[in-house]
């Protein structure tokens, strides 16, 4: 018998629709060049009309205008470019940085080189839900502020900040607001004036685009120190030769995004939820019921250890994550769980589902059996029970 | 394999040996605790007259390599004398099981621990300590290093936790450099007072945190 694979990893990456790939294919065997308009031959002005569209058709999704948009080789890269960018080309206005204390780690430890630097920085804390609370971070807005980094959704459970009011705080202030949308970018609504954001990351494989692109809106007028040297490209903000087949690769993910498709992937995770809650007892659900991703689903199964429940559904074939220390390399549980007030126990038995809309119903049915086995298996021969 | 675990392993933990609890046990014993993340508790059934193991069992909270380390070691285990059984090291089930990662040692390690306090269990419940040491403060520090520190995963003697210990008359005072609002305090509490007070000359077991 063939094994089953499903793949419910979908918040580290997804598959890259055969669509997108099919729009990339031209541009490395055929369009070839390198796109320039000024001074250029044909090819290579065909080459930059492609690169035109694609930014014009992100900046449209976000509410961007065309020159706000620069293309990068991912989020990791806007988080790194738009944190210190800023930073270093602001020092005079300011030292003091405020972020989260569950922010992705592109983010995280680009602000902790800052620190080691000499930028002052805070750490707001998450509440259980994992939300940071727009009235501390008001309260933490001081003289010296120079940025606040709040990501729009999290990684780890899906929780939504209230990116809105905190772009409103900051704007009001005086006070540059950056934000990772890597994850919520094509998933749920995002518009940067709204926001009022000055800085926004996103990225193209997650949502079935290529791996290795990504984009970076910087508001108009925005002074940021250049990030790589060596030519005019990008705005003349990032030199090098664009990555013109991944480029259009992204643009044509976004083109492929249904209207619909963010419901499907919402009833599948409420299947799942649902699913389980009905065989299980002692499900614990990480995050919040509202205000959170759909195509994430962060539960905590008591009296299991994580990385035994993914081995064993591994062993069926289901790709999922957990937030145990048994699973990572320093052997300490998920910086994530832990800021939202979760025990080590509780991050041991947590378990990371996430959707896409290559995701079937008889998947998540067949993940439901799965998961549900497993964990009375493990709970069988588990020390702990409910009553001790 | 997402992990980097020999066939062996994932075969025993695929399908672990000797799993569950055994009803009135003559021995059993716990190491770990859920606070910290892994745990293991191990029953003992000992011939009083042979003093060898008719059967023996684990409960595993804990990851992979635990879980196979624990059957490992019960196999080893089952059949063989209390003495011989006390021999029985990581290096051992390690061996047995065509190598574990480094990594994961701590984990595994538990699965150790807990056969050799489960022997510790039975003579000290059925009269056979040989010779009454004296307790000291080295042997009561000796014991506090099988607690966790579940602020980080590692022992609380190695994590320098505890401030100082005291052994006086029969009673012995644990003192803990964190207060005790601290949200483990009373998990360290209780598996402190839980290691030291079967030691055969103590009466008494006391701990106390930060300026108190
Ligand atoms: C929230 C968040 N930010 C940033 C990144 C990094 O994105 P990329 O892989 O494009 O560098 C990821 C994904 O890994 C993410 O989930």
């Amino acid at each position: 018998m063939k094994l089953k694979k499903v793949y419910l990893d979908n918040a580290a990456t997804t598959l890259c629709d055969k669509r997108v790939v099919d729009a990339m294919i031209p541009f490395y065997t055929d369009k070839y060049a390198v796109a320039s308009s000024d001074f250029s031959h044909s090819p290579g002005i065909e080459a930059k009309e492609a690169l035109d569209k694609a930014r014009e058709d992100i900046a449209n999704k976000i509410g961007a205008k065309f020159r706000e948009v620069i293309f990068t080789s991912g989020a990791t890269e806007s988080n790194n470019v738009a944190i210190n960018g800023i930073a270093m080309a602001n020092k005079k206005k300011g030292n003091h940085i405020i972020t989260s204390s569950v922010e992705h780690r592109s983010v995280k430890e680009a602000i902790e080189a800052l620190e080691k630097e000499g930028f002052t920085v805070t750490w707001l804390p998450v509440s259980k839900g994992g939300f940071v609370s727009v009235d501390d971070l008001k309260k933490s807005i001081k003289k010296e502020t120079l940025l606040v980094s709040i990501q729009h959704a999290n990684q780890e459970t899906g929780t939504v900040q209230d990116i809105n009011s905190i772009g409103n705080i900051c704007h009001k202030k005086s006070v540059f607001f950056h934000t990772d949308a890597a994850l919520s970018f094509g998933r749920i609504p995002l518009d940067v004036k709204k926001a009022k954001v000055d800085l926004l990351s996103i990225t193209a494989h997650k949502i079935h685009g290529p791996k290795g692109v990504g984009a970076l809106y910087i508001r108009d007028g925005l002074g940021i120190v250049k990030c790589m040297y060596g030519g005019f490209n990008e705005f003349n903000k990032r030199a090098g030769t664009e990555n013109i087949p991944g480029i259009v690769g992204f643009a044509k993910a976004i083109e492929l995004i249904e209207p619909n498709e963010i419901k499907y992937i919402e009833k599948l995770k409420e299947r799942l939820y649902d699913g389980i809650k009905k065989e299980l007892d002692a499900v614990q659900l990480n995050g919040n019921q509202k205000d959170t991703l759909p195509t994430i689903l962060n539960l905590t199964f008591r009296f299991v250890e994580g990385e035994s429940v993914i081995l064993h559904l591994d062993m069926r074939g289901i790709a999922v994550i957990t937030g145990s220390a048994c699973f990572s390399r320093s052997l300490e549980p998920s910086y994530v769980l832990k800021a939202m007030g979760l025990s080590h126990e509780e991050a041991h038995g947590s378990i990371r589902f996430s959707f896409s809309r290559f995701n079937k119903e008889d998947e998540i049915d067949y993940t439901i059996d799965a998961v549900v086995n497993v964990v009375k298996k493990l709970r069988e021969i588990s020390p702990i029970t409910p009553d001790n | 394999m997402p992990l980097p675990y020999s066939e062996k392993v994932l075969e025993y933990f695929k399908h672990p040996k000797n799993v569950g609890k055994i009803e009135n046990p003559d021995a059993k014993a716990k190491e770990g605790s859920p606070a910290c993340g892994d745990m293991v508790t191990l029953y003992l059934k000992v011939d009083e007259k042979t003093k060898r193991i008719t059967d023996i069992k684990f409960e595993s909270f804990g990851c992979a390599s635990n879980i196979a380390t624990g059957s490992i070691i019960t196999e080893l285990a089952k059949g063989k004398t209390l003495e011989e059984a006390k021999k029985i090291t990581w290096k051992d089930a390690s061996e047995e099981l065509g190598g574990l990662p480094p990594v994961k040692v701590h984990c595994s390690v538990l699965a150790v621990d807990v056969l050799k306090a489960a022997i510790e269990d039975y003579e000290e419940r059925h009269g056979l300590v040989k010779e009454h040491v004296k307790t000291t403060k080295e042997i009561v520090l000796k014991r506090l290093k099988h607690v966790m520190n579940p602020i980080v995963g590692l022992d609380i003697v190695k994590t320098n936790i505890v401030n100082d210990v005291n052994v006086k008359e029969g009673s012995i005072s644990v003192s803990m450099g964190i207060p005790r609002d601290n949200q483990f305090s009373k998990n360290i509490e209780e598996e402190v007072k839980e290691r030291l007070k079967r030691l055969w000359d103590i009466k008494k077991v006391e701990v106390t945190f930060d300026e108190e």
